[in-house]
């Protein structure tokens, strides 16, 4: 018995000094870095002192879905300000808040509106917010090109076929409306972590990242298109830029509301509104309290308003409306903090120029 | 088996040609078990190569990311590589060979020496997303170094540090005994037989096993995408405190962008990856025979 104790208090004793002979390397590096950091720092404060000409780093990370857009931005603005260095993080909109709500970064892209509870860590930190969407991004139903019954489906029928209480049960496309085919049901979606996944389930089960776990899940938007490409039973979803680069491969599936009218998602009707409920606002959040201590980071976001638009559709989503990115950039003047969404999450069918509008 | 090579009285029964005939089918499995995974390399090749090849030209060198294929390079990826590769060499090549020279030349073969044995034996198995937490929590945090790129590489240092350790020791232990009692008797210490003769003579192995081992950390995508290389860089790495992304990251980036050009660009980061790891393999095998020309 004594002997077992003995032998675990050695096995303590030794792991620590594993551990302190694995520091030892490690200290010459850290002593540079603590050099290189304060002459860094005296940089900045001379760099800020005339604020001439706008340089520095942009700390950006945040959803995936974003990205693409923020990335585009960030290529223009350093091709006019090559002394700002711009780096976009994807860590997705969940894990980009949490580094945002810590301080770690500047701007935080997000696909959803900030939620609750990374509302109360940023209020831990004492990070403040301001809060700007950037462009729409809609969400396409698709089926295999094979597939010559469906056209158009309603969101209670994409509820019933993507409910937790359809596993299992709903696998035949004859269960989903009369007159189907009896053919199996192969479902196709984007993986759980992903913004997409919840914004979904959101809109169409009605409680967000709550699904039926019988479906083919991918974080690569690719392979979904080509699973669906190849399955003639499949069913699927995931954005609007995906389709619109395999339009060859996939057809498109137009939603019905509930009113009975059947709307194909695109440009104009995901930009008006009236592709519900699958179309949603993406965002940027910017750390209050950084526009102050970093000249550049008003600079960028100038630009980003300025180019989102034209930018946004160039790499395959939907361009605001002039009035919003005015209203935008009226909020940003006004260094308004907080969201409009207060803590929501994924909200569905709200219109953005209503909410800022409002909050005047 | 036995009952094979009897016959209806127990005793011995030669049956050469059957028993030739099992050899023949057990070599014919092996070979198919080769020329299967040789196909499946080649398949993964040329469907890459076919892929790839048109965009293998000059700006896909010098250009950044962008979001115009025909405008995109990975010129950040690339310098984020080298980068890392470095630094991580110039960590764990001295940590590793040390311990491998304390391990074999000076450490009594006691029960301490055992415990360390049988740590850096199970550290070599852990899954390297482990370390990419770890190298979050210590380096990015804990040290404060950020998403930079020495973050990285001391994170991939601790990676391979088994990996060198190990190789170390089996080139260390494969010095004849002769050479260092030999070194010894003529008046040497053990530091100047270590130094002039036991090192030179292992010097190939711990080459090839370093340079395996960095093989291994220029290919690793996982504890890099944990500590937050996941990034978009248009810009030029200046030191070693910057932010960057490695060449796995960004064909992992392209990979997932719905324009088709981007898979082939991914393609094409993919020939320039291999082509970086098969020189640093060739390097491997290039300082191993002209060291050992001198001995």
């Amino acid at each position: 018995m004594t002997k077992t104790v003995r032998s675990l208090l050695f096995v303590f004793v030794l792991a620590s000094i594993v551990l302190a002979a694995c520091d030892a390397p490690a200290t010459p590096e850290t002593v540079t870095v603590v050099e290189t950091k304060v002459v860094e720092k005296i940089v900045e404060v001379t760099a800020q002192a005339p604020a001439g000409p706008v340089e520095g780093t942009i700390l950006v990370d945040g959803s995936s879905t974003v990205a693409p857009i923020t990335a585009a931005v960030a290529e223009e603005f350093q091709a006019e300000f090559p002394e700002v260095r711009v780096p976009v993080g994807i860590s997705g909109t969940g894990g980009g808040f949490k580094k945002f709500c810590v301080g770690e970064t500047d701007i935080s892209d997000a696909s959803r509106p900030i939620k609750e509870s990374e509302t109360e860590l940023c209020k831990q930190n004492g990070v403040e917010y301001v809060e700007l969407p950037v462009a729409f991004d809609g969400l396409a139903v698709l089926v295999n090109p094979a597939n010559d019954f469906v056209s158009c489906l309603t969101k209670e029928e994409l509820k019933k076929i993507w409910s937790p209480e359809a596993e299992g049960v709903i696998t035949n496309w004859s269960q989903v409306r009369e007159g189907f085919p009896d053919q199996p049901l192969a479902l196709y979606g984007p993986g759980v972590d992903s913004g997409t996944y919840d914004y979904f389930t959101e809109a169409i089960v009605g409680k967000e990242g709550s699904s039926r776990g019988d479906f083919l899940p991918s974080e690569d938007d690719n392979v979904l298109v080509q699973g669906i490409a190849g399955d003639v039973n499949a069913l699927g979803f995931f954005g609007l830029a995906y389709y619109e680069e395999n339009k060859d491969k996939l057809k498109l599936v137009a939603i019905d509301n509930g009113d009975g009218n059947c709307v194909e998602p695109n440009a104009e009707t995901v930009a008006s509104g009236t592709y519900q409920p699958l179309s949603r606002p993406l965002f940027i959040y910017v750390n209050r309290a950084r526009i102050d201590q970093k000249d550049e980071i008003s600079a960028f976001i100038q630009f980003y308003l300025q180019n989102a638009g034209a930018l946004s559709a160039e790499v395959g989503y939907i361009p605001l409306t002039d009035e919003i990115y005015a209203l935008a950039q009226k909020r940003y003047d006004a260094r308004v903090t907080g969201s409009i969404f207060e803590g929501l999450g994924s909200t569905v069918g709200v219109s953005l120029a209503d909410l800022l509008a409002k909050e005047k | 088996m036995n009952g094979l090579f009897a016959n209806e009285n127990g005793r011995f029964a030669p049956r050469l040609s059957l028993r030739l005939r099992f050899g023949r089918v057990f070599q014919f499995l092996s070979l198919a078990a080769v020329t299967l995974g040789l196909i499946m390399l080649s398949v993964l090749l040329i469907d890459i190569i076919l892929d790839g090849y048109k965009w293998l030209r000059p700006e896909f060198f010098t250009e950044f990311p962008s979001r115009f294929p025909e405008k995109s390079g990975l010129r950040s990826a690339l310098q984020g590589s080298l980068w890392m590769i470095s630094l991580t060499a110039l960590m764990a090549f001295p940590v590793g060979v040390g311990a491998a020279i304390y391990l074999e030349e000076y450490a009594s073969d006691n029960w301490f020496t055992r415990l360390i044995e049988i740590n850096i034996a199970n550290l070599a198995g852990v899954p390297s997303i482990i370390y990419g937490l770890l190298g979050l929590g210590l380096f990015v945090r804990g040290l404060e170094l950020g998403r930079s790129v020495l973050a990285g590489s001391m994170t991939m240092a601790l990676l391979v540090l088994p990996i060198i350790i190990v190789s170390g020791r089996e080139a260390i232990r494969a010095v004849p005994q002769s050479v260092r009692h030999a070194s010894l008797a003529l008046g040497a210490t053990q530091w100047q037989t270590i130094q002039n003769h036991v090192l030179p003579y292992a010097m190939p192995g711990i080459l090839t096993g370093t340079i395996l081992a960095m093989s291994r950390a220029i290919g690793e995508t996982a504890p890099l995408i944990t500590i937050g290389a996941l990034t978009y860089i248009r810009f030029d790495l200046k030191g070693p405190l910057d932010l960057f992304t490695v060449l796995p990251i960004q064909i992992f980036n392209w990979v997932s962008l719905p324009k088709a050009e981007f898979q082939q660009l991914a393609a094409a980061g993919i020939i320039v990856l291999l082509a970086v790891l098969l020189s640093l393999n060739a390097l491997a095998i290039v300082l191993r025979n002209k060291l050992q020309i001198r001995w």
